[in-house]
């Protein structure tokens, strides 16, 4: 599990990128509706950072091409996305929030 | 009573016009006719990603698709790929295939694109444009195949991206625009002169206000001789001079065709059962009097639903209003518009400093306004707050930038 930052860094709404390491991709964390998720971070459509992108809800909306994602599933709602991003457990111990790159989440994750 | 609509043009822009015919119930004959033999796929990597790429690009669309088997069940359309359609006789309900076949139809959506604008004598070996997937392949060899020089003539967003990328595989790149600086109005004048001082940054030399006399060579291209007299050497060259809509296949059809096949407020064109969507389509302003032709991923995507909807509604129950926006990356910058842009309106940057060009650490944010009301934006690396402020504009005109 990786560590992110102390729960207070990362207000509701608000959204920060990860390296995970050589072996798995950056992943992009977010804070909304009073909970953390954890997504990959490059949209499954093109070249692009979904931490950069627009939050609404439990949606982050690609700054690219506007391609909807749900974080909780990782599943795009809208095109031109079509495929999904791989979603990542989060836990906060202590305080800390970590990121379990290798554990899909959970449909209910981590409330803050 | 649609039975058969045929799209014509099988890219971004025909794809979504037949989603849009699919979401909206249409469930008759469904025919897509493509001049280019391979299903539908994403240009803007053309220029970028595609042939700055590692590996081999196999025969296979690869990343590119836009369709997948699954799309392809939903859509349930006949595609008739590798073939052009050279007449429209909507009298007879008639589209005319370049190989002699006729398809009877009672719709036609018109998204036939757009094809890059040439030079005199530009037949020569090592001289490009760069509009298709196959276009883009034939480039990528050549610069893979020990060419050193490459000229890039025009230095709009497809020129700017081809030599950001030419630059990145180490080539040794030179710019002409014929412009004293480029993508004035685009952009206006500070603002593309913060973004041209991206090519210098990165060694590439961009050489504004001389036109270009003629290419050099016998077997192949060896130089780009100037206006001025100057000759660039170059193994290879690659014309980005803009583009031209596809329509000379119309004429006669009685649609009116002025730089674009001219349209409604929703796609409609003059005659029923006939619409067009993408690069090809020149959309009449309502309240202004004017048209305007769009060359955006962005237009050509959203158009398909709103043609689709008028289409099957038989008259324009609904306008395309949404806001334009586009994107280009070079040389690491992200660069991204939105809105609605005129001649004198003030620039103001709300993040960030322009003023050591755009590849400065950080980016910037730029808000174009006229009378104190904003309208467009302009962002270099920030994604964010571009978004915050391209959804403000979407909302409506009147909304202060904070």
């Amino acid at each position: 599990m990786i560590p992110v930052c102390r729960i207070e860094d990362l207000p509701e709404g608000e959204s920060v990128r990860i390296e995970a390491g050589d072996s798995h991709a950056a992943i992009a964390v977010f804070h909304t509706e009073g909970a953390f998720y954890a997504v990959d971070d490059t949209c499954s459509h093109q070249d692009a950072s979904l931490s950069e992108g627009w939050l609404e809800g439990c949606y982050v909306e690609c700054p690219l091409h506007a391609a909807l994602f749900d974080l909780r599933s990782g599943m795009p709602t809208c095109l031109p996305a079509r495929k999904p991003v791989r979603t990542h457990a989060v836990t906060v111990v202590d305080g800390l929030l970590y990121v379990h790159p290798l554990v899909p989440a959970a449909q209910e994750e981590a409330v803050a | 009573m649609m039975r058969t609509v045929t799209v014509v043009g099988a890219s971004l822009a025909g794809l979504h016009a037949a989603r849009g015919l699919r979401d909206q119930g249409y469930d008759g004959r469904l025919v897509i006719v493509g001049e280019e033999r391979h299903r539908p796929y994403d240009r803007p990597p053309l220029s970028k990603q595609f042939l700055t790429g590692e590996g081999e690009p196999d025969g296979g669309l690869g990343p590119l698709a836009l369709t997948d088997p699954e799309d392809e069940a939903e859509l349930d359309a006949e595609w008739l790929l590798g073939v052009r359609a050279d007449r429209l006789d909507p009298a007879s309900g008639a589209v005319g295939l370049a190989d002699g076949r006729t398809l009877r139809t009672d719709g036609v959506v018109i998204a036939t694109g757009a094809a890059p604008r040439t030079l005199r004598a530009t037949a020569l070996p090592g001289v490009h444009t760069l509009r298709t997937l196959d276009d883009a392949r034939r480039l990528r060899a050549e610069l893979r195949a020990g060419a050193a020089r490459v000229v890039v003539i025009g230095a709009g967003f497809i020129g700017a991206e081809v030599a950001s990328s030419c630059a990145a595989l180490g080539l040794d790149v030179t710019v002409v625009e014929a412009a004293p600086l480029p993508l004035v109005p685009q952009l206006g004048e500070r603002m593309a002169k913060a973004c041209a001082a991206l090519h210098a940054a990165h060694g590439v030399s961009l050489l504004c206000g001389t036109g270009v006399a003629t290419l050099r060579g016998t077997d192949r291209v060896t130089g780009v001789e100037l206006a001025d007299g100057r000759v660039l050497p170059a193994d290879v060259v690659v014309v980005g001079v803009g583009v031209r809509p596809v329509t000379g296949w119309l004429e006669g059809s009685g649609l009116a065709l002025d730089d674009g096949v001219l349209c409604d407020e929703g796609c409609a064109t003059a005659l029923p059962g006939v619409v067009a969507v993408g690069d090809v389509a020149r959309l009449a302003r309502p309240g202004t009097g004017g048209t305007v032709r769009a060359e955006h991923w962005t237009s050509a995507a959203e158009q398909g639903a709103v043609a689709a909807r008028n289409l099957l509604a038989g008259a324009t129950v609904e306008p395309f209003g949404a806001l334009p926006y586009f994107w280009s990356d070079q040389y690491g910058a992200r660069i991204q518009f939105a809105g609605r842009r005129e001649p004198g309106d003030t620039v103001r940057i709300v993040e960030g400093d322009s003023d050591g060009g755009a590849g400065a650490a950080g980016g910037f944010l730029a808000v174009y306004e006229r009378d104190a009301i904003p309208t467009a934006v302009l962002a270099v690396n920030r994604p964010k707050p571009f978004t915050r402020l391209r959804r403000e504009l979407a909302r409506g005109p009147r909304l202060a930038v904070r």
